[in-house]
This record gives structure tokens, C-alpha cells and sequence, in this order.
């Protein structure tokens, strides 16, 4: 008698973690989205640089923002050991492989795809992400008069900042802050981030058209009521509405702002 | 009065297994466009034994399309530029006179050319023998239809086993994944009351088997769906994983030697 190997060892076992991960980045992707979409609130950065804030101090929030970290490196690391596997199960190419009469260029490319989003994962995470957690942005302080609402702000010097800090006085709500706003209208004026920024939207729509239903298949999902519905989605809101909403901050910034 | 062609292949010739093998051009003169393409090669292959030289080796038996016996990757697509047929069933009014036809084997590392365009498929066999058969009891013969099943379910499973374990899905699938063959063998038996006292241990056994084989892990490209010669659908590989998680995860279990 054998026993059946451990399922995170068989071929169906790791793709079950690619489709559950690569799920949970998606899910990410909505509210990522929904919470920049304050970047376009003309109010200097108030309410973002509030909801960056609270992004990161709570703590439910901070457990699900290791789990994403931790996600994306899985994700990745067992793209790497399928492609492996991939590639020594046909050791002898073809002279000729007519793929495209077969299946879409996104779907046998999904690699090259991703490569460049966890190139463009870095860049990001290094633009706003390390600036933030390590006092590389600058500082504001606004003064909201809460009978008209009418918002005015200043900048701070690092002098004058100590943490982040509300306080109401009289009517006025003054909020000392970290400017995470000014740093993506900063970083969103080099041309050279905006078109990697672009980019890699192209490169997550081709990734999440493919990869969203595939996700489905993968875990078994694949059943003639809800398919339609579930191409649908990878389609038009993973592969068209999500990557231009995000391409649409850096040409915001760059040609509007 | 059909049509006569003349045209140019360059074809796979390797003496066995573990040799170096070379592309060989040979002309194909004076075919008739309602000859098959294995006509066609019989044709060559006279020409060539009348010269002396070792005719083209390559797998056929039943040439009714029923069989799984013949392959061959032409022009970069496993039983020719058709959907849907066999390349026993594949007619050379398919191609056009004076045209180039690359003719290659399957290429996957789970399928060893034994010579020219024939490979070693027995790995298939050897999935099938894990997995994919039914217990049933001796003594008297049942009575046919004794067990009522569903129309539409008896017509899933008649569909499913279809499969003529040809190795098209295998030759299409850039990752050489055997996936559809085994959720076609898996799918026929989960499907039917006749199947269900292995259902569990099957799935695990026949997926390790594949596995152990060195076949490819499927990114669900859907290259396998569209070349397989008897229409296989993909569906039954959301059913194979569907069958395997749930194995696994819910109702793990020793498998028989």
C-alpha cells in the first residue's frame, strides 16, 4: 500500500495556490482602487493622505496588508516552479508551434506577463510604499472649518511635525499629516514612471483576463449558469475597468494636475 | 477529375530513442488532393524504399479516426491545420500545391521518441492502469439497465469517454500537461454509479501517476480543447480538479497498490 503524495507536492496541489493567491490579489485590486480614487478629490490630499493614514495603523488592517506581501511572493515563487516543471516536460522544442490557432497569446504568456508586473510591484512599493514607512514624504497640515467645510492646508517642515495628529479647536479641525498626495504628484511628474506605470496596467489587464477565469477552472469552478458571468467579470471589470482606473492616476498627474 | 500537388516536407528522422534526430526533406510529387495525409506518406515512403533508404517511420492503425493511433505535429499544430479530426482523417485538399510541411512527433518528456515521428504513449497506459477502471463483482451477468442514470448525465459521461488517448492535448499544451486525457478518464467513471466505489482514490492515483510522468502542469490555455480530435471539453478539467481537491482535502484516503 501507497499512500497518495501530499497534496502542496502534486501539480494540482500547487496550481490550487496560485488560483486561491492570485484570487486574494485580486480582491486587493478593488479596494486599492476604490481608495485611490480620492487622489481625484480636489481637496489637496485631505481625505487620502487620511485614508493612508488608516491604511496603515489598523491593525486588521496591517494583518491583511502581510497577508497580500505574503501572497505576491507565494504567488511568484510557484509561477517559478511550474514554469520549471513546464519547461522540462517538452526537454525538445518544435521547429514550428502554431499556438495562435490554438489558444489567446495572453494565456501562453502569462510569465513574461507577470514578470513585469512584480517589476512594476517593486517600482511602486519603492515609489510610496518605503517612502511612506520611512519619512521620505513630506508633511501638511490642514485646517478644515467644519461649519463651511471649506479645507486650507499648509506645508510643514520636518521640524514642526511629530506624528500624526487631529485636533479640533473652535470650529477648526486641524490635521498634521505625512503628505503621501504631494509624493504621488511628485513621482507622477517623471515621464519615465508614467509610462511604466501604463504599462504594467497593460500587463495586469492581459494577466487578469486570462487569470481571473482561469482561477475559477482551477479550483473546479467551471459551471455553465455562472461561467458567462465569471468571464464577464475577468474581462471587462479585472482586464478593462480596474487597469484603467489605475493608469488613469499617474496621467492624471502628469497632464491635469 | 481531383486536383494533383507537388509539395515539399521536411520530416523528423531520428533512428531511437536518446539519438539525435535531424530534419529530412523529401518531395511528395504527384499527390491527389483526396488522398489522406497518411496516403500521402505512404506514397513517399514507397519512393524511399524503392531508393533503398529506410522508409519514414510513423504510428497509424485504424485510419477511421477512431483508434488514437496516429499523430504527428504538422505545421505546428498535432493532426494537422483541421479542428475536430485525426490526421488519418486529415485530406491533403487541407494543403495547396508547391506548400512546405513541416512534419514533427509529439514532444513531451513523458512521450520518448522511439523512432522518426513515432513516440513511447505508454505513460498513458500506465495513468490508465493506476486509476482509471472499475471493481465489479463476479457471478451472474447483470441485467442491462438495471441502474437508472440520467439522460444527461449517461451523455457526459458518453462524451468524456469519447477520449481516443490520442496525446493531441499533450502535443498542443505549451507545458506538454496531460490534464485533459486524465479529467476525460477520470470524468467518464465519476460521473456514472458504476464508477463511484474508486471515485475518491482514483482521482489521487491517477493524478500522482501523471505527475510521476513528467507531463506539464495546465495553465488552462485551452490549446488541448481545441485540437482534440473527438472534442473533449475543458470542462472536464475543472471536473478532474474538482474531483482531486475534494479527494484530497475532504476525503483523503490510501490508495491500492
Amino acid at each position: 500500500m501507497s499512500k497518495s503524495k501530499p497534496i502542496l507536492t502534486s501539480s494540482l496541489g500547487r496550481k490550487l495556490v496560485m488560483s486561491l493567491t492570485g484570487l486574494f490579489l485580486c480582491s486587493f485590486l478593488v479596494i486599492h482602487l476604490i481608495g485611490n480614487f480620492q487622489l481625484f478629490a480636489n481637496d489637496e490630499g485631505y481625505a487620502f493622505n487620511n485614508y493612508a493614514y488608516f491604511m496603515t495603523h489598523f491593525a486588521p488592517i496591517k494583518v491583511v496588508s502581510y497577508l497580500l506581501y505574503a501572497s505576491i511572493v507565494i504567488h511568484a515563487v510557484y509561477a517559478l516552479i511550474l514554469t520549471i516543471q513546464n519547461k522540462k516536460a517538452r526537454p525538445v522544442q518544435y521547429n514550428q508551434y502554431d499556438g495562435k490557432s490554438n489558444s489567446a497569446w495572453n494565456s501562453r504568456n502569462m510569465g513574461i506577463l507577470g514578470t513585469v508586473l512584480l517589476v512594476f510591484i517593486a517600482t511602486h512599493m519603492q515609489n510610496f510604499w518605503w517612502k511612506y514607512h520611512n519619512d521620505q514624504v513630506p508633511y501638511i497640515e490642514y485646517t478644515k472649518d467644519l461649519n463651511t467645510g471649506t479645507i486650507t492646508s499648509r506645508e510643514l517642515s520636518a521640524s514642526e511635525f511629530t506624528d500624526y495628529l487631529v485636533t479640533t479647536d473652535n470650529g477648526q479641525e486641524v490635521t498634521k499629516a505625512r503628505d503621501l498626495y504631494k509624493q504621488v504628484d511628485f513621482t507622477f511628474q517623471n515621464v519615465g514612471l508614467v509610462i511604466l506605470y501604463v504599462v504594467a496596467m497593460f500587463a495586469l489587464a492581459f494577466h487578469l483576463i486570462h487569470g481571473f477565469q482561469s482561477a475559477f477552472q482551477t479550483v473546479g469552478f467551471n459551471h455553465r449558469r455562472y461561467i458567462g458571468i465569471i468571464r464577464f467579470i475577468g474581462v471587462w471589470v479585472f482586464g478593462v475597468l480596474i487597469p484603467i482606473g489605475f493608469a488613469a492616476m499617474p496621467l492624471y498627474f502628469y497632464f491635469i494636475k | 477529375m481531383s486536383g494533383q500537388m507537388n509539395l515539399t516536407l521536411k520530416v523528423w528522422r531520428q533512428k531511437k530513442e536518446n539519438q539525435k534526430g535531424q530534419f529530412v526533406t523529401y518531395k511528395a510529387n504527384n499527390i491527389s488532393d483526396d488522398m489522406s495525409f497518411l496516403e500521402m506518406l505512404d506514397v513517399v515512403n514507397e519512393e524511399i524504399t524503392r531508393k533503398g533508404e529506410d522508409p519514414i517511420y510513423f504510428d497509424h492503425d485504424c485510419r477511421e479516426g477512431i483508434c488514437g493511433m496516429c499523430s504527428l505535429v504538422i505545421n505546428g499544430r498535432p493532426h494537422g491545420p483541421k479542428y475536430g479530426t485525426t490526421t488519418c482523417q486529415l485530406h491533403m485538399r487541407s494543403f495547396h500545391d508547391g506548400q512546405t510541411i513541416v512534419i514533427e512527433p509529439w514532444r513531451a518528456a513523458a512521450f520518448p521518441v522511439l523512432k522518426d515521428l513515432a513516440v513511447d504513449r505508454t505513460a498513458f497506459d500506465r495513468i490508465q492502469q493506476a486509476g482509471g477502471y472499475v471493481n465489479v463483482n463476479t457471478g451472474g451477468v447483470p441485467d442491462a439497465n438495471t441502474i437508472p442514470i440520467p439522460k444527461r448525465i449517461a451523455d457526459e459521461a458518453f462524451e468524456s469517454a469519447t477520449c481516443i488517448g490520442c496525446g493531441a492535448c499533450v502535443a498542443a499544451c505549451k507545458n506538454a500537461s496531460a490534464m485533459l486525457f486524465v479529467s476525460a478518464k477520470v470524468s467518464q467513471f465519476a460521473l456514472l454509479p458504476q464508477g463511484q466505489t474508486e471515485r475518491y482514490e482514483r482521482a489521487q492515483a491517477m493524478v500522482d501517476q501523471m505527475d510521476a510522468e513528467g507531463f506539464g502542469n495546465c495553465t488552462n490555455t485551452g490549446a488541448c480543447e481545441a485540437e482534440c480530435p473527438v472534442g473533449i471539453k475543458l470542462t472536464n478539467i475543472a471536473r478532474l480538479n474538482r474531483e482531486y481537491f475534494t479527494a484530497k482535502l475532504f476525503r483523503q484516503e490510501d490508495i491500492h497498490n
